[in-house]
């Protein structure tokens, strides 16, 4: 057999590659323009919500359109709490919400199988913002709230740490005896669970995490939106754009929703600014195409190319 | 009836069957006997077209069909019982009787065909509401069989028909098949159980690792040291 | 007092009693079987013992704890494991990796991956499928897919091992090696509780063989006694 050596495969060397990289990301602010600041962080943040959305989504194969709704309760209590706390207390707070909320809703609704979990989550979504409404209504008399304005490299440093808590919280579930077990119940969950996987607590933990990191997102995320209201905290894009990512960038391997939504982050800056009235169209075409000819995403097309370079043809026994 | 000449058969780069060729007469009962993991579904999934083959041709009544579609084979006459007899869960016995009359010749005779068929399968008769979900693992391999026997065919191929059922049952399962000879129907039967599959069959075809290794009279097969060693166990 | 039993273990699905009205006991080292007719029950029963399914009323032991009510991850940490009449294994991780899961989550404790990996590794080879470890557990032929799903089971170091046909759809010879392997799993001082259809199998292996028909037990008793009942012969061995 031929094994060709692969620099990429060497452990070192990625080590050294991925800490050159946080060095540079971690000091990008002090020597770029303010936009590419503004800009990073809000791939960061599309990166988290992908990554964190297939944590849970991922393996069990229970599609969560829930994503908006836990981004939406961190962006909340940032701006109801924005001015009475510190930035980083105001993410751990949003984090925690959520992750409350997800432990909620998860330990009641995870039994529901197929669609009709999915179709609950995206109820979930519109339930927090009509929840909220009526809220603000009955109680404050008010609309929404103005957000504490925070400078962009605070969000940035922040929005970087919670990227790389994120990244790493993933991959240490992936490679853990929790992510194979994840696995195994969106494979065969019945067998999962006379095997001893107690799945209905495995799953609420899971969506919790995941939950977790996208309130928290959401909390310093806030200052983007000078303004918020129910309406804008809570909006379905925010659920529907990570699982789109993800697939895109395929779900069989850790890097392919980080890559998909670099990508499709990148694309819908660029479009946005260049074709801002046909950037949804090139955005649904190109999801059109990346489903029928990328069944496993980009991830799949690199793993395709990798097996192919290490040696030729590999036989099912 | 059915001929099938020089097949090939792949999944992706792996190649599952060399050089396979075997007929199958009229009225005939041929048996298709092996090890697991030799190929004996394999063959079958490519005759009923559900698998293309990668090379060779196969005939049904003079006619190609290796090209075409599963359910143009199952218009044109040949029915398959897949290994486990795959139902449709939701719908209850009826309905997935009914399903198997799809075919245009076969619907227009729906009734009658019922009727033989829960004559032959009483059990069926009595669940015919239930959920086909709900029917014990042997019961769905009646199902299976009679929704085949549905669509009128001329040729049956049954992978595995007495796959996880009683004693009792086994013996009617094999009575069954033997009734349908006697009906007029041609059957390519796969069956593990090989002095059972040896003794109904006329002529029989081992398969190991994907090629033909033997072929001949089922008296002959009996008798030969190599099944016996190999399959029977003696 | 026997390792498992039952009083009374009744379970209606729909309007249908899929099992009623019925006690058995296992003992420590035996091999029993379970036969009947399609659709006697037999299947469901091990539900209710694995606690897939509740039975209503009826009460399990295991241990001589009540285990009725206790979820089915619970029931395999307590020592309990089976296989499935169809085969239910994780089909797109390799064949080790079944089986290492059965390691990390079943009556073994906390382990490590290095342990649990050897563990699997030990298990495949007592069912005799080493050369498969790194194979997607679907691309293997349906008999060795059963074995993958035996292996999994004593993965999670059960003191009882319940077996759903796993001979379905095995040739003689193949059968003579499973039967050893029953044999040999008694012998690690596992309880084996099978159902099977094969009769020589269940004959030769079974120190003891429950009859069930219509959800109900009809005959109990030694392979002798079993093969000679005139009931037994009636209903389900023909002949």
């Amino acid at each position: 057999m031929n094994k060709l050596p692969s620099i990429s495969n060497n452990f070192q060397v990625r080590g050294i590659v991925l800490l050159i990289g946080l060095i540079i990301l971690f000091t990008l602010p002090f020597y770029t323009p303010i936009y590419t600041s503004i800009f990073l962080s809000a791939i960061f943040m599309y990166i988290v919500l992908t990554s964190s959305w297939a944590m849970f989504s991922g393996p069990t194969g229970q599609i969560s359109l829930a994503t908006a709704a836990f981004f939406g309760v961190g962006i909340y209590i940032a701006a109801t709490l924005g001015n009475k706390m510190p930035l980083p207390v105001l993410v751990l707070i949003g984090g925690l919400g959520s992750a409350g909320l997800a432990l909620l809703v998860g330990s009641l609704t995870l039994r529901l199988k197929g669609v009709y979990f999915t179709i609950f989550t995206f109820g979930l979504l519109e339930l927090m913002k009509f929840l909220l409404l009526w809220f603000e209504i009955t109680f404050t008399g008010t609309r929404g709230r103005f957000v504490v304005v925070v400078d962009y490299k605070t969000v940035y440093f922040i929005m970087l740490v919670i990227l790389v808590l994120t990244l790493l919280t993933s991959y240490l579930i992936r490679r853990s005896k929790y992510g194979l077990a994840l696995q195994g119940i969106g494979e065969q969950e019945e067998a999962a669970e006379h095997i001893g996987i107690n799945v209905t607590l495995l799953k609420v933990a899971t969506f919790g995490i995941s939950a977790f990191f996208m309130g928290a997102t959401g909390a310093v995320m806030a200052t983007r939106w000078t303004y918020v209201d129910p309406y804008i905290a809570f909006n379905m894009n925010y659920s529907f754009t990570p699982v789109l990512m993800a697939i895109f960038g395929g779900l069989g391997q850790f890097f392919g929703p980080i890559l998909g939504a670099i990508i499709f982050a990148y694309l819908e800056e660029i479009l946005i600014t260049q074709f801002p009235y046909y950037y949804m169209l090139l955005f649904g075409i190109v999801m059109v195409v990346s489903v029928l000819y990328l069944p496993n995403g980009l991830a799949g097309l690199v793993q395709k190319w990798r097996s192919r370079e290490a040696g030729g043809e590999h036989a099912h026994s | 009836m059915l001929e099938v000449c020089n097949i090939d058969t792949r999944y992706g780069k792996v190649q599952a069957l060399w050089d396979i060729c075997l007929e199958v007469n009229q009225a005939e009962i041929v048996a298709l006997v092996g090890s697991n993991g030799a190929g004996k579904t394999t063959l079958v999934n490519t005759i009923s077209g559900v698998l293309r083959p990668a090379a060779g041709s196969i005939l049904f009544q003079s006619e190609r069909i290796d090209s075409l579609p599963s359910h143009a084979i199952v218009e044109l006459g040949i029915s398959h019982v897949p290994q486990g007899g795959k139902v449709f869960p939701d719908m209850n016995v009826r309905e997935n009787l009914e399903m198997g009359s799809y075919p245009i010749h076969a619907w227009k005779q729906k009734a009658e065909t019922f009727e033989q068929v829960y004559q032959l399968f009483p059990r069926l008769k009595e669940r015919r509401n239930q959920l086909a979900r709900t029917l014990s693992g042997g019961e769905h391999q009646m199902l299976a069989i009679g929704r085949a026997l549905m669509s009128k065919p001329k040729l049956c191929i049954f992978d595995e028909p007495s796959y996880g059922l009683a004693p009792l049952l086994v013996k009617e399962m094999f009575r069954i098949i033997q009734n349908l000879r006697e009906q007029g129907i041609t059957i390519l039967l796969i069956e593990q159980n090989v002095h059972r599959a040896l003794e109904i069959a006329d002529r029989a075809y081992v398969l190991e690792n994907g090629r033909l290794n033997l072929q001949g009279n089922s008296d002959e097969l009996l008798q030969s040291d190599h099944v016996r060693k190999a399959y029977l166990g003696l | 007092m026997p390792i498992l039993e039952g009083q009374g273990v009744t379970k209606y699905f729909g309007g249908l009693a899929a099992v009623s009205d019925i006690d058995f006991h296992v003992d420590q080292g035996e091999i029993v079987g379970l036969i009947g007719p399609n659709g006697a029950g037999k299947t469901t029963l091990f539900g209710l013992i694995s606690a897939a399914h509740v039975p209503k009323p009826g009460v399990i032991k295991f241990k001589g704890e009540n285990i009725t009510g206790l979820k089915p991850h619970q029931i395999c940490r307590q020592g309990l494991a089976r296989t499935f009449q169809s085969v239910k294994i994780f089909p797109n991780m390799p064949v080790i990796s079944n089986v290492a899961l059965g390691v990390h989550f079943g009556n073994s404790g906390q382990v490590t991956s290095s342990q649990a990996a050897e563990k699997a590794a030990k298990l495949l080879e007592f069912v005799g499928l080493l050369e498969m470890a790194a194979t997607p557990a679907k691309d293997l032929t349906l008999v060795n897919q059963k074995l993958v799903e035996v292996a999994r089971a004593l993965a999670t170091n059960p003191e009882v091992l319940l077996l759903d046909e796993i001979m379905a759809g095995l040739n003689s010879t193949e059968i003579a090696l499973a039967m050893e392997l029953v044999s040999k799993i008694r012998s690690q001082g596992i309880t084996i509780f099978m159902i099977e259809h094969v009769m020589k199998a269940i004959m030769s292996v079974c120190d003891r063989i429950m009859v069930l028909h219509h959800g109900k037990k009809i005959a109990e008793g030694t392979p002798q006694e079993i093969a000679t009942s005139k009931k037994v012969i009636e209903v389900y061995l023909g002949e």
